[in-house]
């Protein structure tokens, strides 16, 4: 096959050059890799998680190394919704990538408040975290409920036309659960999944190495559970899924697009080696001539179970 | 300010004590835009999070960077699995350093704890006899690159908690001497925190500003995950600022240790 694979997707009708995006809280605001390459590279970028006011975040250290993954609890440090919205947002808008704001709060107030605000922006899509394990109220708490989950998405819904995607947390019973249920509110798409809580401890000081005590678990540790969660959503809802949990290679993503991911986020992986992005995108071409597969997006949940 | 990812050749490896080496890297991309006091993130092949590593001297003619660490854990021990002809994958040159008076007016002292000693050698060469480093150890064996310090014509003084060599006790006696003699423009610090403090309030009172470089777990080492974090007070408000981007080297008389 001569001709070059095609590897661009589709997710509520919003194009992405390439599938893979930046996952929120991996990447900033975009203006910190651009020394090695355009932020045009991605297909998208998920803004670091923004609430309506400024947030210090927790008291350090915020990070820990685990087998094949890391822990972080950094509490959603971030500048607030008029900085981004003013600040960065507008140089967001000029790099040639889809611009996902993604947006927490501490009630439903805020979600909606943020949601109005950024409806008249020019950011292409929002993404909620209802699922952030690292701060006591704004986090967790509505995503670990199906009740919970559909009342922000409620709220957002009906704050804005931009498209909507869930961001939805793996600490949870049934996760098919919680996706139905935005689903029903009007979700536009659900991320899958965010991360683990998780723990370590210095045993010589008997203190956890995060001062949070708890953190959320990431990188590839967490692959094999994002895939089998995408896999569930995607076949419990009609939505769109956007997988993200691990992925490191060109092998993981087209295992994730696979088991059902319309999409794909990078984030831990990028800090080991932030050519990665680029790397999988390339990876995934390769795959795709070799297979004499055009379109990557054939591939989306191809998965034949047993 | 721009950096690089890249892979370059180990063209040197010591062993200056127990679990501390001294590596030097043929990397003239980021010896050409590396300045005092900022770090790398070396990987350490099978784990996740790199290790920031500040630079202890850029010679920008050789296009040569010399990292001094200690082994800390199982990722810095990986990473000293490096040998002469192997590559070391680091993202470099990092983070905000040292700012050093252009003009050479007045004396500037260096003082450095432990492994904390490196990252303000070219200091010492910019300054030479201007300098004073103060360079304080838990004793004898764990005393690394006094001879560097002192071959850069640095009036350079050892202390060691035991008295094992050189001044018996902390670094700020004979800081508080040498600040008493007058004529400093500044404090460069980098050390252990309490050390960090006490640099920083003798500095005070003597009415000289500080600069310290702190050490904190980082994430990606850009500024990207704000992972990294530090508090500073500028115009009576607090700010929650990043080690790796707005740091490693912050204004003494800003940081809150």
């Amino acid at each position: 096959m001569s001709v070059k694979p095609d590897i661009s997707v589709n997710v509520c009708g919003q194009n992405f050059k390439n599938p893979i995006i930046a996952a929120s809280g991996a990447y900033g605001f975009g203006e910190d890799y651009t020394d090695l390459y355009p932020l045009s590279a991605l297909g998208g970028i998920s803004c670091k998680g923004t609430t309506l006011n400024p947030k210090d975040g927790n008291i350090p250290p915020r990070i820990a190394e685990t087998p094949s993954g890391i822990l972080n609890s950094v509490g959603l440090q971030n500048p607030g919704i008029d900085r981004f919205i003013n600040y960065y947002l507008p140089r967001l808008k000029t790099q040639d990538t889809v611009v996902i704001a993604n947006i927490a709060g501490a009630s439903i107030d805020d979600y909606r408040e943020v949601a109005e605000k950024l409806d008249s922006t020019d950011v292409d899509m929002i993404e909620l975290n209802i699922s952030c394990p690292n701060v006591k109220k704004g986090g967790a708490t509505w995503g670990v409920t199906c009740e919970g989950a559909a009342s922000v998405t409620k709220a957002v819904r009906n704050a804005t036309k931009k498209p909507v995607i869930v961001k939805l947390t793996p600490n949870v019973t049934d996760i098919t659960e919680i996706a139905r249920a935005v689903e029903a509110e009007g979700a536009d798409s659900v991320s899958v999944i965010n991360t683990l809580l998780g723990m370590r401890i210095d045993i010589r000081t008997r203190r956890p190495i995060l001062h949070n005590n708890v953190g959320g678990l990431s990188g590839p540790a967490i692959f094999p559970v994002a895939v089998r969660m995408v896999w569930q959503v995607s076949n419990a809802v009609k939505i769109p899924v956007i997988g993200m949990g691990g992925i490191a290679t060109a092998e993981d993503a087209i295992e994730m697009m696979m088991a059902g991911a319309s999409a794909l986020q990078m984030g831990t992986a990028i800090f080991n080696d932030p050519y990665a992005p680029i790397k999988v995108c390339e990876g995934i071409e390769k795959f795709l001539i070799e297979n004499k597969i055009e379109k990557l997006s054939d591939i989306v949940g191809t998965v034949k179970p047993w | 300010m721009s950096f690089f990812c890249n892979s370059y050749p180990v063209i040197e490896k010591k062993a200056l004590a127990e679990d501390i080496y001294s590596y030097t890297i043929l990397c003239p991309e980021v010896a050409n835009n590396a300045s005092i006091g900022q770090f790398v993130q070396i990987k350490a092949e099978g784990y996740m999070l790199r290790r920031p590593i500040s630079i202890c001297s850029v010679d920008k003619e050789k296009g040569t960077l010399r990292l001094v660490f200690e082994v800390r854990g199982k990722g810095t021990d990986k990473i000293t699995e490096l040998n002469k002809g192997d590559l070391m994958d680091v993202i470099a040159p990092l983070g905000k350093g040292f700012t050093t008076p252009a003009k050479k007016e007045g004396r500037v002292i260096v003082v450095g704890g432990g492994i904390g000693t490196p990252p303000m050698l070219d200091i010492a060469k910019q300054y030479g006899e201007n300098c004073t480093a103060i360079l304080g150890f838990r004793s004898f064996d764990r005393v690394i690159l006094d001879k560097d310090y002192a071959s850069t014509g640095a009036k350079t003084i050892v202390c060691t908690d035991d008295g094992s060599v050189g001044v018996k006790g902390m670094v700020t006696g004979p800081l508080t001497e040498e600040l008493a003699k007058g004529d400093v423009a500044c404090v460069y610090a980098c050390g252990p925190t309490p050390m960090l403090k006490a640099v920083v309030e003798a500095a005070k009172a003597a009415g000289v500003d500080s600069e310290v470089s702190l050490e904190q777990r980082m994430g990606c080492g850009v500024g990207a995950c704000v992972v990294c974090a530090c508090t500073v007070v500028r115009g009576g408000k607090e700010y929650v600022l990043r080690v790796c981007k707005d740091g490693p080297v912050f204004k003494g008389e800003e940081v809150v240790l």
